[in-house]
Order: structure tokens, then sequence, then C-alpha cells
């Protein structure tokens, strides 16, 4: 059985100007162990699949489907039941580690509070796990600085912070909501690295929502191409990047510039991302596609599964450059 | 060829002060930008890279101007900056523009698309008449891939790729000399990102602009730039011929950056030794004496605390301050 599995995810949000569909009935799952990429730009609906699942949407958006983690659903569950699971079974960790770190409270305060509450253990005992949990992701003189604040750390440092309070009841899942965007890339492959030997040694399913394709190639198992809120491709990350059978996933591939080639001019997609509260009826991405057909703009394409790849295109993955 | 833009031994600092200080305490300097020194050709592209904190953007505002250097010369076309007069200053401020890197905040999001983008022309050449000013803005409304319909629109109304063709067509109106884009599209999605750069590179030729193009991406700005400037904590690191940056980098510090630049290919990028550059940007406020990378490199060397490498110039236009330098090649070559 799948650690987590995804069966038709909505969610909507209701604002002044009508519903936003942001997710449009996503399924996929994670094994144990496994690291899944969800790769998308803004707007694709990645972030709120997230959110969905650990129960974090905001005041106006609903959740419909099924999210099952170990055979429960979590989208049922109380905000009781979540609190139980949330950071003991699934943990999260997100863009910005300034705004998600409590800049009143002492890193040790923080994270001491994660295991009181879960594990019902005292706080010298929790502050001295906590250390070590600092020490495992590589801060340097953690016992020390353990009674820092968080503006007392650089950007990467806080990230750390993060991944170690994310880590202290080793969780079975871990979501990274792009741990790396507002990093350096020296510091991105300092935490690119860290999270690798995390998930040797704790063997921690990780989520990994990002939109740089250059991260998800060095780290992911399987790559899940999301966009207008709808998983267009899915299947091993080598499969991905070596034939890609949906247009979305091809032009994105064309789309970036290579350090390690020359590569001439960049294919480009045409048009902007989509607005969300106004979804074309049939593929959300046909009005950006070069070789869209007529059925592409009235019908919603079906996910096909070939092997061990999905994909929700009108087209012949034969006939995607 | 002289050159459009010569930059000789800049230096920026600012006065910070110490927190909790007194106000009559002497404020500590932080030094931005450190002895740079580079040359810009007539319708050249100069990349310049560095992690945050390095000093790009600071450079990139001394040399338009909005900052003032506190060492050193910039000359544009032979004239000294420090040395214009009012007038000569604002013929400057036409002939060099800029263009940021969160477009919708450059934009006044109370002006309209067809202002924003004629504010500059009317401000430099107030007597154009009023159709005229109009038949400009939709004439460069069209090259940015702008609908000229769109001209009476508000910024929020459009995606962040249009606002910043938006900021492209205003940095572009007083048909500049110079165009400093100061992380043009690190805000925008990767599809979008794409279509930028493409106009981008499409301007600078057709028009025989010189394009300063400052980015944390590497691969971006070797895909753009003629040549690369490598900055760490201010100072000048190497500068080569993009190309040759990318494929033969001589300092330790361009190796250890584009190592850590992730390739999107499964195959490759698993396969790359991966030497994670160790800690981060020390301090600008105290750097490390000597080398200011020293603190930070693998083949750092007693003597590196010592004496601060000079930029050293190793022929073929490639420059590198590191006495130890030595090509090194960092990513595979394509099968």
């Amino acid at each position: 059985m799948s650690l987590l599995e995804i069966e038709d995810l909505k969610v909507t949000f209701t604002t002044a100007d009508g519903d936003v569909n942001a997710v449009n009935g996503v399924s996929f799952h994670v094994d144990k162990g496994e690291t899944l990429a969800i790769v998308g730009e803004s707007g694709s609906g990645k972030s709120q699949t997230a959110f969905a699942t650990m129960g974090l949407l905001a005041k106006n958006g609903r959740a419909t489907g099924k999210a099952r983690f170990d055979g429960q659903d979590l989208l049922q569950m109380s905000q009781r039941e979540f609190n139980a699971i949330r950071s003991k079974d699934i943990a999260m960790i997100f863009q910005d580690p300034m705004t998600s770190l409590n800049p009143y409270l002492k890193i040790s305060d923080q994270m001491a509070e994660v295991l009181m509450l879960h594990k019902g253990i005292g706080k010298s005992q929790a502050v001295k796990e906590s250390a070590q949990m600092l020490d495992a992701v590589r801060i340097p003189d953690a016992a020390a600085r353990i009674t820092m604040y968080p503006h007392e750390f650089s950007g990467g440092m806080r990230q750390r912070i993060m991944i170690a309070m994310s880590l202290l009841c080793q969780p079975r899942l871990l979501i990274a909501d792009e741990p790396t965007t507002a990093l350096d890339v020296t510091v991105q492959a300092q935490i690119m690295q860290l999270l690798g030997d995390i998930r040797q040694d704790f063997g921690t399913a990780v989520i990994l929502i990002t939109h740089d394709l250059g991260v998800v190639a060095g780290f992911c198992d399987r790559t899940l191409v999301m966009y207008g809120g709808q998983v267009m491709e899915e299947g091993t990350t080598d499969d991905i990047f070596a034939t890609p059978a949906h247009p979305y996933t091809s032009g994105l591939l064309k789309a970036v510039p290579r350090l390690d080639r020359d590569d001439g001019d960049l294919l480009t997609i045409a048009g902007e991302p989509p607005d969300m509260s106004n979804l074309p009826k049939g593929c959300p991405f046909s009005p950006r596609c070069a070789v869209s057909l007529d059925r592409c703009r009235s019908q919603r394409p079906a996910m096909e599964t070939i092997g061990n790849r999905r994909r929700a295109c009108h087209l012949p993955a034969s006939e995607v450059a | 060829m002289a050159p459009l833009l010569s930059v000789r031994n800049l230096s920026v600092t600012f006065d910070v002060a110490k927190p909790g200080a007194w106000p009559w305490t002497p404020p500590r300097k932080l030094r931005a930008v450190s002895e740079v020194s580079f040359d810009l050709k007539p319708g050249e592209c100069l990349g310049i890279v560095g992690e945050s904190g390095s000093g790009k953007s600071t450079l990139a505002r001394a040399i338009v101007g909005t900052i003032p250097s506190s060492d050193g010369n910039i000359f544009f076309e032979g004239a000294d900056l420090a040395n214009m007069d009012t007038r000569e200053r604002r013929v400057h401020r036409r002939d060099v523009q800029m263009i940021f890197q969160d477009p919708l905040a450059a934009l006044n999001p109370r002006m309209t698309v067809g202002e924003i983008i004629a504010e500059p022309l009317i401000t430099h050449e107030p007597n154009t008449p009023r159709a005229e000013v109009k038949k400009r803005v939709g004439e460069l409304m069209e090259r940015v891939g702008l609908l000229p319909n769109l001209i009476n629109r508000y910024p929020h109304e459009f995606s962040g790729g249009q606002c910043q063709r938006i900021g492209i067509a205003r940095a572009l109106i007083l048909k500049p000399k110079l165009i400093i884009c100061d992380e043009p599209v690190s805000a925008l999605d990767v599809s979008v990102q794409a279509q930028v750069i493409n106009l981008l590179m499409e301007l600078q030729r057709d028009m025989g602009l010189s394009m300063i193009f400052i980015a944390h991406d590497l691969s971006v700005v070797k895909h753009i730039s003629d040549r690369t400037l490598v900055l760490y904590l201010g100072r000048v690191m190497e500068m080569a011929e993009s190309r040759k940056l990318t494929t033969l980098p001589e300092h330790p510090y361009s190796q250890a950056l584009i190592a850590s630049v992730p390739i999107p290919d499964p195959v490759l990028e698993r396969a790359r030794p991966r030497p994670v550059l160790e800690g981060e940007l020390p301090s600008p406020l105290s750097p490390p004496s000597g080398c200011v990378f020293r603190t930070r490199c693998p083949k750092a060397q007693a003597s590196c605390a010592g004496t601060r490498p000079m930029l050293e110039d190793i022929g073929d236009n490639h420059f590198v301050a590191c006495p130890f330098h030595a090509a090194e090649q960092v990513l595979a070559a394509e099968a």
C-alpha cells in the first residue's frame, strides 16, 4: 500500500469574484521512502495540493476527493485528529524560512514545543533532543546557538532549522514546498544534499514541490507535472526528462537555458499562465499549446496509463516532439 | 573600438550604524563594491553573476548614477560620471536605462501603461507633440509584444511577464545606449522567462544596444551575455568570455558556482560529483583579510590570508584574481 494516496483532489476557493478552482481532479501516490517531484509554474495548483493534504487551506478554501495517508482519509479528519498526525507523521517545510519561524521565540522554544506536544517529554529533554537535530542538519555549534532568535541566522541556516524542526518526530512523509527558491545556488546545493542524506538516513518519503527542473533531475525518483490545477503527465524522472510525452513538459524542458550546452535560441511557450477563475473548457494548456487539436479546446483529455507512465493529452505520445 | 563604458577601480561604501549605537558614534563602513574595473564595448552584453550580497545591484546602481561611488571612476563615452554637471547628468540618464527585478513593484500602480511608458519621453523631451508621443508608445508596445489597445490599462491588470514587457518598453522609449537589467527574469515563470530572454536578446541585436545583465542564475547569464564577470563580496573574481567561463573556469569560486548549478538532465545530474561549497557568504562588514574567498575556498593556502590577489590578465580576454588558478572542466562535455 502506498504511504499517501491522493484521489481526484479538488480545491476550490470562494472569492468575491466567484469560485476559483485551484486544483481540479488531481490523483497520485507516494510510496514509502520515495521522492516525488511536483513540477509546475505559479498557479498550477502544486502548492494548494500540498496545503490541502496538510489541512492548511485558507479559510475560504474547500477540498474534496480523497487523501489517504496510511489508509486514513486526511480530508475527513477533525482538526484534533489532524493535529496528532501533523508534524509527527507528515511534516512540511516552506519556501521562506523567515516567515515560517516565529520571530518572537528562541529556536529552542519553537523546536521543543513540537517534541513536548507529540512525545510528551519535558522541556529540558526536548531542548537537548532539538540541539541534536540541529547538529544533524549541520548547524555549527548547535548547543549554543539553539537559544538564538530566527533573525540571528542567515537564510540557509534558517532553512536548516526548518528542516531540523520538521524531522524532530521522524515523520514518514516530508512535504517540501520550494525549499531552495529563496536561496543562493551554492546554499541550494548544500540544502539539497542535506535533504538527500536525510532521506537515506531516516527513510523519509519526500514530496518536493518546485519549478526548478534542475533540482528535480538530481533529487527525485518520480515526477508529476501540473498545469492549471491538473496533472499533465507523470512518470519516472528519467522517462519524463528523456521522452516527455506531453507538449507542456517538452516545452518547459526546451525553454530552460542550460549551462552545459550551447542552446541557440530558446524555444518559448507562447502566451501567459492561465487565469484560474476562468479556465478553458478543454485542456487547460490548449490556449498555449503549439500542437493543439480542435478537440483539445472542447474536451478535457482523460488520464491514460501506459506502464508506469500517465499522461493527459489527446495527441498520441509518439507525436509529441 | 573605444569602450562605451569604462569602470575603473570602482568602490561603493555605505555607512552602517551599529545596532544600539549612539547617534554620534562614527558609523561603520560597509564596502559593497571594491575596486571593480571592466570595459563594455558598444553592442556588447556583459553578464554579472554572484550570490546575494555580492554587490551586483550596488554596482548597477552606481553605473546608472543613483548611488554615488566612494572611490574610482565611471567613464561613459569617455566622460567621467563624477565630474558631470546637472545638464550632462541629464543626458547620461537618458543614455543609461534600467530594468528591474520585480516588474509589478517597479511600475506606478496609479498610472496607465501608456503614461508609464511615455513618462521618460515627456520628462526629457517635454516639447514632443502628444500625437507623436502616442505614436511612439504604440510602436514600442507592439515591438515588445504588447497589444497597443491595452494602452489605457493599469499595471495590476497584467501578468508578471507582461509587466516586465512594460518595464522594457519604458526603458527603451528614450533610445538609450546602455540598458542595465537587474535580475529581469528571476521573478518570472520558466515559460515566460524564455519569452523575456528572447525579447531582450532580439532588442539588443536589432537596436545595437549595450547591455549589462545581472542575475544569480548562471545558465541565464551564460545564454544571454558575451562576457561574464563573477563577483564575490564586492570583488571581481573572474571575468571571461561567457562560454569559456562556463566550460573552463579558472577561479575556484567560479568552479564551485558552476558545480552548484543543477542541470535539468537526470542522468548527467546524478553522475556529477558535487563538491559542495561549505558555509555562506561572510559579512561584508568584516570581510576576510587577503583573498575574500579564502574562508570557503577548497584550494586556500596560508598565503591567501596575507596579500589580496590582483586581477591578472591570463590572455584571451580572460582575467582571474587567484594566484593558484587552474583551468578545470566542471561540466561534463556533452556526449
